[in-house]
This record gives C-alpha cells, sequence and structure tokens, in this order.
C-alpha cells in the first residue's frame, strides 16, 4: 500500500512537471493576475524610497527614470520615531495572545457543534455565526462602559478577550465546517474504543485540522495587528500601551498630509505579519488528511 | 445524552460568555437604543427609523451595498477558487499565493494610501501622477476622477475592496484543496477525466463546505463595509453605505437612536442570507 | 478523568494571562519628572495633533513636566471625534481634549461631560472678551483658546506680482479685475483644492464665510451661524454664488470643478510657487505657510510667497478664523496644574518659534514667530477689529457635515443652489437641538 503510495507520488511530481511545462495558458493567465495584484503594493514601494517634494508632484514609476531620486528618509524617520521599537512590542502583546486564546476557544466550540450531539446544536450555530454580522463599532461604547466599571480600560487582558470575541463567529464558522468535514469513521471508531471527547479533540481532530487552524490563525493575527479602533477606545493611546497602529497614525499631522511618512510606515508594520504568513505556509501541505486515513 | 450536554456545555462556555459579553449584550443594547431619541433620552418609537426610510440618502445606501454584495463576493470567490486551483498545479504555488494574500496584510490606513496613488486625478493639462489615469492617458483618453465621479466611484472602491480581500477565499479554499486526498485526483485523472472535469466533478463538491465559509463571511463583509469607505471618501460622492452612515450617525453627529436604527437594519439584512444556510441545513449536509 | 486535565489547563493559563496583564496595567504610573517629593501624577491629554505638532506641544508640556514633576501623556487621532465620543459615552474619557472646533465643545458641554474651567484658569488678562465668549457656554467658561488661525489670507507671489504689474486688490471688483488680468495673460487665477477625506470641501466654506462676513456684517454672520436665518436667505445664497464666481468662471481653476474636488488642500498650495507657476492666487488660511515652506524650502518668506488679507465688500476689516480649544473631563490635581501652565502665553513660546503656530493668548511675546509673516497673521488675529471664529467649525456637526456635502453637490450641479441650500435647511431644521 505504501509502495503504491510512493509511486503514485513520484508520478505525479514528475507528470506535474510535465503538464506545467506545457501549459502555457495556465502560467499566462497566473502570472498575468499576480502582475495585475502586484502594481497596488509596488507603487507603495516605490514611493517609500522617493522623497516627499517628488510623491507630490510626479507619479511613482518615473521614478525609474533619471533624475533618480531614491532615498531612505522616510524610512529612517519612521524607524527613529519616539515609541516605535516599544508600540511594536505592544503590538506583538496584543496579537499573539489574543490569536492564541481565539484558536484554543474558537477550537474548543466548533468541536462541540461538530462531534458532540445535544438538543439544539444546529440552531445554536446558526446564531454563533449570525453573529458575524454585528458591526464592530456598535459594541465599542456598551462594551467600554463595561470595562470602565470593571476597572479593566487600558489592560492587555481586556484587549485580548475583546478581540477574542470579535474573532470568534468567524473562527468558530471556519473550524466547524473543517470538523465536520473530518472521515466520520474515524472518530467513530475511536469512540467504540471508549475515548472521550476530550481524546478525539486533541489526538485526531486538531492534528488533522492543521491548516484550517494555520489559516486562522494569520487572519486572526492579521486582523489584531492592524486594528487600529479597538486599541484606541478600549486601550488608550498613551505610549506604554499603544500598538503600532497609533503610533504610525501619529505620523501624520493634523492636515494628513505628510503621508509620504505612511508610505514606509505601511511596509515596515507588514514585516511582521508576512514573516508569519510565510511561517505557517507550511502547514499548507497536501497529504496530512491522506496519511492519516492511510494510517 | 446528559453527559453529552454537560460536555458540550463545558466546550461552548469560553466561546459563550465571551460571546454574549461582547457581542450578544450590544446587540440587544442597540435594539433598546434604537426606539429612544438621540440622547438616549426618551422614548420615540418607530421615529428613528421613519427618519431612515424617508431619507433620500438611504437609498443611495442600499444600493451601494448591493453592489458591493453581488460584485465584491462574486469577484473574490471566483478569483480566489481560480487563483487556488490553478496555483496548485504549479512549482511557484507558494509566491503566487503570497502575492495574492499580500494585501490582506496591509492596514486600512495604507489601502487608503495606495489606493490614491491607482486614483489621483489631475487636470488634463498636467501630467497625471495616479496609475490608472496614467494608463488612461497612455491609452489616448482623458483622466477620470474616480472618486468623485459619482458613475464610476463605487466600482473603483470595490475593486480595491476586491484586491484586498482575495487573499482570504483564496486562503480558505487553499487550505480546503489541500483537505482533499490526492489519491482521488489521480484515480479520477487515470479513469480519464480531463482538468476541467475533475475541477467540475471532483474538486468542486469536495470543497463544498469550505466555499461555503468563504461565501457567507464575503456576503456578510459586504454589508459590513466600513474601514475603505471611510478611508477613501468617507461616503461622499454617493459612495455611501451601511456601516458608514451608523459610524457617522453614532459617532460624528452623536445620534444615537439614529444610529442603532441603521445599526438594526443592519442585523437584519442578514436574516435572507441565515434563511438560505438552514435550508442547507435541514437538507443536510 | 481526561476532562479535569483541560479544565485545570485553561484555569491555569487564565491565571498565567490574568498575571501577565496585570503587569501591563500598573504601566501607566508615572515614570517621569523630578518632583520635590509628592507624586502630581500623570495627565492624558487628546488630540488631533502629530508629527511636527506632536513633537512641539511634547515640548511645550515639558516645561510643565519639570516645573510640577507630572507626565503629559498625548493620545492622537485623526478621528477625535468619533473616539473621543465613544471614550465619553464609555465613561473613560481623557483628562483634557484639545478640540478642533467649539461646536465639540458645546456639544460635550450641554451633555454635562465637561468640567467647567471657570475657577481653573483666569482669562481676562491674556485674552479678548471674544475668545472668552467663545469659550463659554451658558455663562461657564468651558475652553482655552490655544492655538488659532487666521482664514483670511490669499497667498501669492510678490515677486512675480511685480514682474508682471499686478497689484494687491482691496475690494471684491479689484479681485475679479485683477483675475481678468491674470487669464487674459494666459495664467490661471486661482488655486483651489477641496480634497481632505472626509472633510473634503472645507476650503469652500472657507470661502463663502469670508464672503459672507464681509458681504453682510457681523450681525448676520451671527445670526446665520445661531440659525436666526435660514440657509435660504438672500445674504446666504449670495454668498454662495459669489464664491461660484470664482469656481465656475472658465479657466479661472485649472482643471475646473473636477481638479478642484480631486486636488488635496495642501498641494493645492503650491500651483502659484512652481516655477514656471501655474495659478496666480491661493486662498486658505496661515497655516498654508507651512505647506508652501515645506514644498519649496529654497523659497524666501515675505519675498517669493506672502499674502494679502482678503478683500472687502461692504464691510471692512473683517478676519476669519480657527483655533483648537481645550476641554476638561476630569477634574484631578494634575489636569488643573497642566492647565494653569497652559493658560500662560510664555509658556507656547517655544512652539511659537518653531513655526506653523499662532495663539490668541496676548501673553506669547510676538517677537518669538518666526518671521514677519508669521508675525502678521499673528496680528490679524489679535488686531482685526471685526473677528469672527470660522462658521462652520461653529455649527453642530451633523450641520457642518451637510455644509460640506452641500458645498460638493453645488459644485457639481450649479444650477441647483436652491435645492442644496434647501436641503441643508433642513438639516439645520433639527440640528440644533
Amino acid at each position: 500500500m505504501a509502495e503504491h503510495a510512493a509511486a503514485v507520488k513520484q508520478d505525479t511530481l514528475g507528470t506535474r512537471m510535465v503538464r506545467a511545462l506545457g501549459r502555457g495558458p495556465l502560467h499566462v493567465a497566473l502570472i498575468a493576475i499576480c502582475l495585475a495584484w502586484m502594481v497596488p503594493t509596488l507603487g507603495l514601494l516605490v514611493s517609500s524610497f522617493r522623497p516627499a517634494a517628488a510623491i507630490a508632484t510626479t507619479g511613482w514609476w518615473t521614478a525609474f527614470s533619471t533624475p533618480f531620486e531614491f532615498t531612505l528618509e522616510n524610512y529612517q524617520q519612521v524607524l527613529t520615531t519616539q515609541g516605535m521599537g516599544r508600540s511594536f512590542l505592544n503590538s506583538v502583546m496584543i496579537a499573539l495572545p489574543a490569536t492564541a486564546i481565539t484558536i484554543v476557544v474558537a477550537a474548543l466550540a466548533a468541536y462541540a457543534f461538530s462531534w458532540i450531539e445535544f438538543p439544539g446544536r444546529d440552531w445554536l450555530f446558526l446564531v454563533v455565526v449570525g453573529l458575524l454580522v454585528v458591526p464592530l463599532q456598535l459594541t465599542l461604547i456598551p462594551v467600554l462602559r463595561i470595562f470602565a466599571t470593571l476597572g479593566w480600560t487600558g489592560s492587555f487582558f481586556a484587549i485580548w478577550l475583546a478581540h477574542t470575541a470579535y474573532g470568534l463567529p468567524f473562527a468558530v464558522f471556519l473550524l466547524r465546517n473543517f470538523f465536520v468535514a473530518l472521515p466520520k469513521d474515524l472518530l467513530e471508531s475511536a469512540f467504540l474504543d471508549g475515548a472521550s471527547h476530550f481524546t478525539a479533540f486533541r489526538r485526531i481532530v486538531m492534528p488533522l485540522s492543521v491548516p484550517a487552524l494555520a489559516a486562522l490563525g494569520i487572519f486572526q493575527f492579521l486582523w489584531l495587528w492592524n486594528d487600529l479602533l479597538v486599541a484606541l477606545v478600549y486601550l488608550g493611546g498613551v505610549r506604554s500601551v499603544a500598538p503600532m497602529t497609533v503610533t504610525i497614525s501619529n505620523l501624520v499631522n493634523s492636515f494628513g498630509s505628510s503621508w509620504h511618512l505612511l508610505t514606509s510606515a505601511a511596509f515596515i508594520s507588514m514585516i511582521l505579519p508576512l514573516v508569519i504568513f510565510f511561517a505557517l505556509q507550511r502547514y499548507f501541505v497536501e497529504g496530512i488528511l491522506a496519511g492519516a486515513v492511510k494510517g | 445524552m446528559r453527559r453529552n450536554r454537560l460536555i458540550a456545555l463545558l466546550y461552548l462556555a469560553p466561546a459563550g460568555l465571551l460571546l454574549s459579553m461582547f457581542l450578544v449584550y450590544p446587540v440587544l443594547n442597540t435594539i433598546y437604543l434604537s426606539f429612544l431619541d438621540n440622547d438616549s433620552e426618551q422614548f420615540v418609537g418607530w421615529d428613528n427609523y421613519v427618519y431612515l426610510f424617508t431619507s433620500p440618502a438611504t437609498l443611495v445606501v442600499f444600493r451601494n451595498n448591493i453592489l458591493w454584495l453581488v460584485l465584491f463576493t462574486g469577484a473574490c470567490l471566483v478569483i480566489g477558487l481560480l487563483m487556488a486551483v490553478l496555483a496548485n498545479q504549479v512549482r511557484y504555488e507558494a509566491i503566487a499565493k503570497a502575492i495574492i494574500f499580500v494585501p490582506m496584510a496591509v492596514s486600512f490606513t495604507a489601502a487608503g494610501v495606495i489606493w490614491r496613488f491607482m486614483y489621483i486625478y489631475r487636470a488634463p493639462q498636467f501630467g497625471q501622477t495616479g496609475v490608472m489615469n496614467a494608463l488612461l492617458d497612455v491609452l489616448g483618453f482623458d483622466p477620470i476622477p474616480w472618486i468623485s465621479n459619482t458613475s464610476v466611484n463605487n466600482y473603483a472602491l470595490i475593486a480595491a475592496g476586491i484586491w484586498m480581500w482575495t487573499g482570504f477565499a483564496l486562503v480558505v479554499v487553499s487550505a480546503g484543496l489541500k483537505g482533499i486526498p490526492s489519491e482521488v485526483i489521480e484515480a479520477a485523472r487515470i479513469d480519464g477525466a480531463n482538468e476541467r472535469q475533475i475541477f467540475w466533478h471532483v474538486i468542486l463538491p469536495m470543497l463544498k463546505s469550505v466555499l461555503v465559509v468563504v461565501a457567507v463571511t464575503l456576503v456578510i463583509n459586504s454589508l459590513k463595509v466600513f474601514d475603505l469607505v471611510y478611508v477613501m471618501t468617507f461616503g461622499n460622492y454617493d459612495t455611501d453605505v451601511l456601516a458608514n452612515r451608523m459610524f457617522k450617525e453614532m459617532f460624528t453627529f452623536g445620534n444615537f437612536g439614529r444610529a442603532s436604527a441603521v445599526a438594526v437594519v443592519l442585523l437584519l439584512a442578514i436574516i435572507p442570507m441565515m434563511a438560505v444556510n438552514i435550508r442547507r441545513f435541514r437538507r443536510g449536509e | 478523568m481526561k476532562r479535569w486535565h483541560a479544565l485545570l489547563l485553561m484555569s491555569v493559563l487564565a491565571i498565567a494571562l490574568l498575571a501577565v496583564s496585570a503587569c501591563g496595567t500598573q504601566e501607566d504610573t508615572t515614570d517621569g519628572g523630578d518632583g520635590d517629593g509628592e507624586e502630581i501624577g500623570s495627565v492624558s491629554v487628546m488630540g488631533v495633533w502629530g508629527e511636527g505638532e506632536l513633537e512641539a506641544f511634547n515640548e511645550v508640556a515639558a516645561g510643565w513636566e519639570d516645573e510640577s514633576g507630572g507626565t503629559m501623556e498625548f493620545e492622537g487621532t485623526r478621528d477625535l471625534s468619533a473616539i473621543l465620543r465613544a471614550r465619553v459615552s464609555g465613561g473613560n474619557p481623557p483628562d483634557l481634549a484639545i478640540l478642533p472646533n467649539p461646536a465639540l465643545m458645546q456639544d460635550f458641554a450641554s451633555s454635562g461631560d465637561l468640567v467647567s474651567i471657570d475657577d481653573v484658569v483666569d482669562l481676562g488678562g491674556s485674552y479678548a472678551q471674544t475668545w472668552v465668549d467663545l469659550g463659554s457656554v451658558d455663562g461657564s467658561l468651558y475652553g482655552m483658546f490655544v492655538k488659532a488661525s487666521t482664514k483670511s489670507t490669499v497667498w501669492y507671489d510678490p515677486a512675480g506680482f511685480e514682474a508682471s504689474g499686478y497689484e494687491v486688490p482691496e475690494t471684491w471688483d479689484e479681485l475679479m479685475a485683477l483675475s481678468d488680468q491674470m487669464l487674459a495673460d494666459g495664467l490661471a487665477p486661482w488655486s483651489i483644492g477641496l480634497e481632505s477625506g472626509g472633510a473634503s470641501g472645507w476650503p469652500a466654506t472657507d470661502w463663502i464665510q469670508e464672503i459672507y462676513l464681509t458681504e453682510s456684517g457681523p450681525d448676520m454672520y451671527d445670526q446665520w451661524v445661531n440659525h436666526e436665518i435660514p440657509w435660504t436667505d438672500p445674504s446666504v445664497k449670495s454668498a454662495w454664488e459669489r464664491f461660484g464666481e470664482v469656481a465656475f468662471t472658465e479657466g479661472y481653476v485649472p482643471g475646473g470643478v473636477d481638479a478642484m474636488l480631486a486636488t488635496p488642500f495642501a498641494d493645492a498650495s503650491f500651483l502659484p510657487f512652481e516655477d514656471p507657476p501655474q495659478a496666480g492666487m491661493f486662498f486658505l488660511g496661515s497655516f498654508t505657510q507651512g505647506f508652501i515652506a515645506e514644498q519649496f524650502p529654497d523659497q524666501v518668506a515675505g519675498t517669493d510667497y506672502d499674502f494679502f488679507k482678503f478683500v472687502e465688500i461692504n464691510e471692512p476689516g473683517t478676519v476669519t478664523g480657527g483655533a483648537d480649544v481645550i476641554v476638561m473631563f476630569n477634574d484631578t490635581p494634575a489636569t488643573r496644574s497642566l492647565l494653569e501652565y497652559l493658560a500662560e502665553g510664555e509658556n507656547w513660546t517655544s512652539w511659537a518659534e518653531a513655526g506653523g503656530f499662532a495663539s490668541p493668548n496676548q501673553g506669547l511675546d510676538p517677537a518669538s514667530y518666526p518671521d514677519d509673516l508669521a508675525r502678521n497673521a499673528a496680528a490679524q488675529l489679535t488686531d482685526s477689529e471685526i473677528f469672527r471664529f470660522d462658521a462652520d467649525d461653529l455649527m453642530p456637526s451633523e450641520l457642518q457635515t451637510a455644509y460640506l456635502q452641500g458645498v460638493l453637490d453645488y459644485l457639481q450641479n450649479p444650477d441647483n443652489l436652491d435645492q442644496v441650500l434647501a436641503d441643508i435647511e433642513t438639516v439645520a431644521a433639527t440640528a440644533y437641538e
């Protein structure tokens, strides 16, 4: 069986390569879409290396012809802004724990919705998914009142809970749909062998759902990393707790016109999320499920 | 059975508590506030709703949200699915996916700056500094003020939205695609099916539950769209959407009653969609 | 048994997180200043200032920190009214806030969120009565004005004017004649830029207000602002139409309405000073000096760029302007101390010297301004006979938004003026509650 699988895999790679080389239209389509997608970001990247005066007067593509006016001063100004390092740490302090908590809480709930029988399960699930539509701004004032009464304003703990809650409807939705698609026989045989729900959750469901967990982790981290509104309202904008988004928004004066700094700031703040994205890429690997079924 | 209920409760408790405090309670609070006046002092019954539905701006808002719903959801889904399947078959898959995904890593402030560079309009006698107008210039057309021109600005904003969110569709569909055992696909190939048949008859059915997640999320996001519109136009020039309207009423004007009414309308808008989902459930997935 | 493992794990995790976050909250306490003995505490200030403005204000506050031993923590956001409203309604307002217009102050004062500063600062000696009145609601003082700018400035290139034989106009007719003269010479007379994100259109409101004040006089102006006359009043329509003369006359503005709507207001200030100049004149407030200086660092203030006072129509000596007003939400000893410090005009000297700042506070020595240009602009604030605050900054926010949208509407549909004004009037009817 394993030999056959290996043989099949080899064929896959080989035939794949042949097919890939011969598939002109496929490549053309892919590359065209990718190029079109890159243009907006490219504009930002190039602009971040141009002096402010040039940005205001000519298009960014002209930077590739004389006079070459590239400069690092935008990056310099952003990186040496007072409090930038601290706010980077704050951003991490906000985004990482909240992402972790979201995954755990959502996975538990999603498991219950997929593999535990209880009355009203489907209706409750629909309510949770329905909460996806609640716009965040709606919750700011009522929740802030609760925080103020509890004395939680300005604490990271409060913002972790808030972000987790805001991310839960999507997280539960995503994970539950993944869990439900797992091979039923696998779990049923485990239950027949006397496994408890927790064992099934820990040993079967979670490992098999790694692609979904990785996807969720990426999204949640990204949304938290780029959040500005929730941080300003629940956490406050003081230097000790302000995330990078707040510090970056203060690079711009009240006229909002010095946005040449925003170009480099945007890239600086993109680095960590992209690193995490690439790091989690390896979880998007084919065959995890196949291996489990064979075993 | 009883044991199961208790276990389920345990697993659902953390999520349940958080959702109740942060989402359910504010929603109930908002519904209540929508029947009070703008300072939340006096009961005014349906007045806020009447104002909302008789205001001419509201028609524009509804139209815009429907445009977003159809175009944004459709494009993100189609392009995301297409890219997931195509990229799956080439060696440079990771790079291609990363390129489509990068916009999701961009904050909305940055997105505002990026698309400003794309849509800048300058009078024809000056040189164009925005990409879209420069392209038009090269092709021999007059530049278009993408943001202030009411016949194109909604599409311009939706295009920016599609650019940002297709990566989401791509990532989720891709994760689902990876969950399909390669043996199944190989078996189909060996049986003589061509790529198109494999796509429609093997891959697509197995992706159903993943596609549902993506579609539902996108539809709901199109109803809730806020950040992009806020950053680029603040709803000016007939681009206003429900969430932006709510934000304006609540935070710019301080009209809590009206803002709550807009919010309630927004919440009610998903009911048709939930109905569709219920029907799918009943039919059994 | 395994179930309890899970519970245990979760509780341990929860406790660990609580412990870590507890460390996080204690960071808020003071760490600045070498106070003599008593820790006066910290003051949180919320405002729209960023970049250079923020640096300048931090330096001003540093003077207070050294004196008192307290810490000033600034929370900057461009979405001030939104964040502030959320924080105030949620029960967690900042100690002080620096608002960009008095209307917001009136809003918060009437809902009882502000603390009166009557017994904290005494403005009698250093502020003209107008400023004290503007900062008061129902007889109590709530706001103190800190950073002001005059709006009655038209920017031009003096060297260019002289070379082309243009003379600085003093009446509306002279202004229009000059515009025609420039047009005949092949130079578009006006640069107008209205793009400003969510507030697009405000430079046009500056035009309309400036015209209104000098055309119909201060008493009518006040009636207009307080909605004692409707927006459909002939005086209002006349001001809009005069602005329309400038905006719609063919060739006056390069690129016409489309360019006006698409050009950011700061970028529009560059046109008269480019080489060759793309426009003759630019009407916007005194803060324009900063935009020009930053874009053209080699040009000299007073020689290569200068302003003349906006022309008069019927009423002479009128000036419109705007200012930021500081208000108090939480009454604490530290907050009072900071407010008292900021009430002394001389404490703002460092910002005045840095440029881009003018104060209505007479305690600030005009010699601190970096050049004559800034001094002249500031003089308009303190010396003008008839000074009125920017009209749209005094209107309730809903009306202000309707006003801005009305202006954009009018520009795209010039024949619709009556409808536009009627629509604004509908909003005004209920906005003043």
